[in-house]
């Protein structure tokens, strides 16, 4: 999907997700579907709106690019079957190359933090993703009073259960990290 | 042969990329061109008079006409010619200004490409033959097909004007889905009390013979002279002796056996029924599926009170023929089903809005059942799951519409309005309810429409939220509608009582079918094709067929009538005439060459090929040969392409014609 006179960043989005923003029409379906939106700055179908202006920047700098659980709920329900997981995705990326920031400064931290435990266990280990996190934000004991009932409940095991190959998923994560800062 | 060449500026459209003067100086020098001018607009008056004068001094026999699309002017020239003596098909047009000017920028190289186009054509007419136009009979008669509003106005204007109508219902009754609404916008009147009268009106009137319960099956002919075969279904009951007492509805021993259509299934019906009390013609259907003779031979109750001895077992459906001038379509629309019914439509539903899973959660014809006095529930405004009073409705526009993912990409059109409607009949009905309306674009353009959503929101406090709705679920006897208002950029959640889902308008089940029967082009949703959306917008591809209402795009009543009413003027303005001029671009057999092949009967898409057996003096037959009916010919030269032994060809645009056309832009290179 090329267009002409584009954009570079809108392009930049095209290319990445094979969709083009204008496709949207504002119906707030994404929204109003999305699990974790009352945790977001703004709804996802602002992020799109923002991008349709030309307020990139609004768009980049957004904590909902980062918030979003990539659930996939809004593209499944989008009327004009754009998928803005997919242009969540693309935002995050964009960001990152562009050094952008979001406003919260721990979302970016949260997610290396996460990609990390991915990395060395080939799938989540909670104690290890909380380790990372606390140690990286330097809040050690931020949310400490849940740590009894997730415990309790099974949520937060003492060790990681590994994959059998975590060498592949590894070799995997460098290939995407070097392609991408190519 | 001695030939005119006229080039028109067309103001600048194509002086401004082809120099005019020169190319007429070129066409003066082709051979058989006695006569080459421009003129700045050759359709004008004065440029017409320029024609008539140069066919009478230089004694011209053919004219090339250098200017616009023959779609535009080639009627006036050709006019113009037959009044100065020259036979109209000796007139040619070279199309310089679609074809040349408006897609071309240099002008050298346009100016050769028009003096190109003209000789083409010079050296085409010389082949040309004078033709004269075909003249056929009208059948002063009308076939309007569906009972709806559309179809009932049509049918009554062309009665009232004088002719006779055959008007064809599919349904036990007419009247359509304008008879199972409750009010209607903008002036909240009562359907049914609007509706009512012209039904009886269209039973009584003396020139309308109505068909009810049956199809139109086979459609032959052409425009003026169609041949109809109606399939008439078996009623189980005589109509000609049927006096419409109902003993035989109200003593059918299977009372609740079937979800009754007409309440869109919120309420049943018996085995013997006629769908709603104003039915017309008010005789009731026996439905075989379900009835108890029928399954197992015995009840026959029906039968034994009925004091006319109208119930008929052994009916069976039956072909009528009809022979009319004009068809008039007006089969209407359905309302999209959001249950999954993948044998009834290509739509994936809406599974996150539980249409069929939560009983209140119902679509706009069964809302408007709810709010009909003559509904299910005497148009108390009663939820379907446990009969009590919804406290909170949520009404969701745009279901099915505006979807590129799971519906329609159009916009239905009817739904802002019957949703603010819906809205107010039910804040009407229930003074402490909340009403709500989830909204992405509010389309009014009417008279009185804008007004009439404003009323809603601001006379009758219904709130109006934009946003779609993600999804329903229900919770402690709630349903729980999940949505955004992406005006405020919050959340919304409601827990209503009820969910009324303003589906889109979708073309019949069986509308391609009937296009195919009538020859008529349908889009990609089903709906009939109109043959140019602005300026003939009644008539189909197909000469003698009109459309009305929504069987070719969703559609208000108020649009629906003067669709309607546009159609049978259309269909009058042919009956205007005892006989029809047509075009001679035919196919014409060359029956000493013709070999009875029959190719082109085969590849013939209007059926205009028969077979003609020539016979000796003595009465045998030497061979068939292919005959065209120049009726029903559209002149497409399908079978002139078709024809092995080149023994079809088509008037006005002969082999040699086209040769030459061909031969004379060959030489230039």
């Amino acid at each position: 999907m090329e267009n002409n006179h584009v954009h570079p960043t809108i392009q930049k989005i095209i290319n990445l997700t094979n969709q083009d923003p204008a496709n949207c029409y504002q119906c707030g379906k994404c929204s109003a579907g999305c699990p974790v939106r009352d945790y977001f700055d703004d709804a996802p179908n602002r992020v799109i709106r923002f991008v349709q202006l030309g307020l990139y920047d609004r768009a980049l700098k957004s904590k909902a690019i980062w918030l979003c659980a990539g659930c996939q709920t809004c593209s499944s329900r989008c009327p004009q079957n754009f998928e803005p997981a997919k242009f969540m995705d693309a935002l995050r990326e964009i960001a990152a190359e562009e050094g952008i920031a979001p406003s919260d400064k721990n979302v970016q931290k949260f997610h290396k933090a996460f990609l990390n435990q991915i990395k060395n266990n080939g799938r989540s280990f909670e104690l290890g993703l909380i380790r990372d996190y606390k140690l990286a934000t330097g809040k050690l004991f931020q949310d400490i009073d849940a740590a009894p009932t997730a415990i309790l409940k099974g949520k937060i095991g003492f060790t990681p259960h590994k994959i059998k190959d975590t060498k592949k998923i590894k070799s995997i994560i460098d290939k995407a990290v070097k392609g991408n800062t190519k | 042969m001695r030939i005119g060449v006229f080039i028109c500026h067309c103001g600048e459209n194509i002086g401004r990329t082809v120099d005019c003067p020169s190319v007429a100086s070129a066409c003066a020098n082709f051979s058989g061109v006695v006569h080459a001018e421009d003129y700045k607009y050759m359709c004008s008056d004065p440029g017409q008079n320029l024609i008539k004068q140069a066919i009478k001094e230089k004694n011209l026999d053919a004219v090339v006409v250098g200017s616009c699309s023959p779609h535009m002017h080639e009627k006036t020239f050709r006019k113009a010619c037959s009044d100065a003596g020259i036979n109209p098909f000796l007139v040619e047009m070279a199309n310089l200004r679609e074809h040349c000017s408006w897609i071309h920028d240099d002008v050298p190289s346009a100016t050769r490409k028009a003096i190109d186009l003209v000789r083409m054509l010079v050296e085409k007419v010389k082949f040309n033959e004078p033709l004269i136009p075909i003249r056929v009979p009208v059948t002063k008669r009308a076939l309007v097909i569906g009972g709806g509003i559309s179809g009932i106005q049509a049918s009554l204007d062309i009665a009232n004007a004088g002719y006779e109508v055959v008007l064809v219902e599919k349904e036990p009754s007419i009247g359509g889905h304008m008879s199972q609404l409750s009010e209607t916008f903008p002036t909240l009147d009562c359907s049914q009390c609007i509706l009512t009268p012209r039904m009886v009106e269209v039973y009584q009137h003396p020139r309308i013979k109505l068909v009810s319960y049956s199809e139109v099956e086979n459609v032959e002919g052409f425009i003026g002279n169609f041949s109809v075969t109606i399939r008439k279904k078996a009623r189980s009951v005589k109509d000609e002796l049927c006096t419409g007492c109902g003993l035989c509805v109200q003593k059918c021993p299977i009372k609740k056996v079937a979800l009754s259509d007409f309440d869109e299934g919120l309420a049943t019906r018996p085995a013997m029924y006629v769908p709603f009390p104003q039915a017309v013609p008010n005789i009731p259907v026996i439905d075989r599926s379900v009835c108890t003779y029928f399954k197992t031979g015995k009840c026959q109750l029906c039968k034994k009170v009925c004091g006319r001895e109208a119930i008929d077992f052994e009916q069976q459906d039956q072909l009528i023929k009809e022979d009319v001038g004009a068809i008039i379509v007006a089969t209407g629309y359905k309302l999209y089903t959001i249950d999954k019914k993948p044998d009834e439509s290509m739509i994936k539903g809406y599974g996150e809005y539980g249409y069929g899973k939560f009983k209140d959660v119902v679509d706009g014809l069964q809302f408007e059942r709810i709010a009909s006095a003559s509904g299910p529930t005497s148009g108390e405004m009663l939820r379907p799951s446990d009969k009590t009073t919804p406290k909170k409705i949520v009404f969701i526009q745009c279901v099915g519409s505006r979807d590129e993912s799971k519906g329609f990409s159009y916009c239905s059109k009817i739904c802002c309005m019957y949703t603010a409607k819906h809205a107010m009949l039910y804040k009407h009905k229930v003074h402490d309810g909340e009403a709500y309306v989830f909204y992405m674009d509010i389309r009014a353009g009417g008279k009185n429409y804008d007004e009439f959503v404003r009323r809603a929101i601001e006379e009758d406090g219904v709130k109006y939220i934009r946003g779609r709705v993600s999804k329903i679920y229900e919770e402690n006897g709630k349903l729980i509608v999940k949505g955004e208002d992406t005006l405020a950029g919050v959340r919304v959640e409601i827990d209503a009582d009820m969910v009324v889902l303003a589906t889109a308008m979708i073309a019949q089940n069986d509308s391609v079918k009937l296009a195919q029967t009538l020859s008529v082009s349908y889009d990609k949703y089903g709906f009939f094709n109109e043959s140019h959306p602005k300026l003939k917008p009644v008539e189909t591809s197909t000469g003698g067929i009109f459309l009305a209402g929504a069987c070719n795009a969703p559609r208000d009543i108020p649009d629906s009538v003067s669709m309607a009413s546009a159609a049978a003027a259309k269909a009058l303005v042919l009956f205007g005439s005892d006989v029809l001029e047509r075009e001679p671009v035919v196919a014409k057999v060359n029956e000493a060459t013709c070999a009875g092949c029959f190719y082109c009967q085969k590849v013939c898409a209007y059926n205009a090929i028969e077979q003609k057996e020539i016979k000796d003096r003595q009465g045998n037959v030497i061979k068939v040969v292919a005959y065209v009916n120049s009726g029903l010919c559209q002149g497409c030269g399908t079978c002139n392409a078709t024809c092995p032994s080149k023994s079809v060809e088509l008037l006005g645009f002969k082999d040699d014609q086209i040769y030459a056309q061909i031969n004379s832009f060959a030489e230039v290179f």
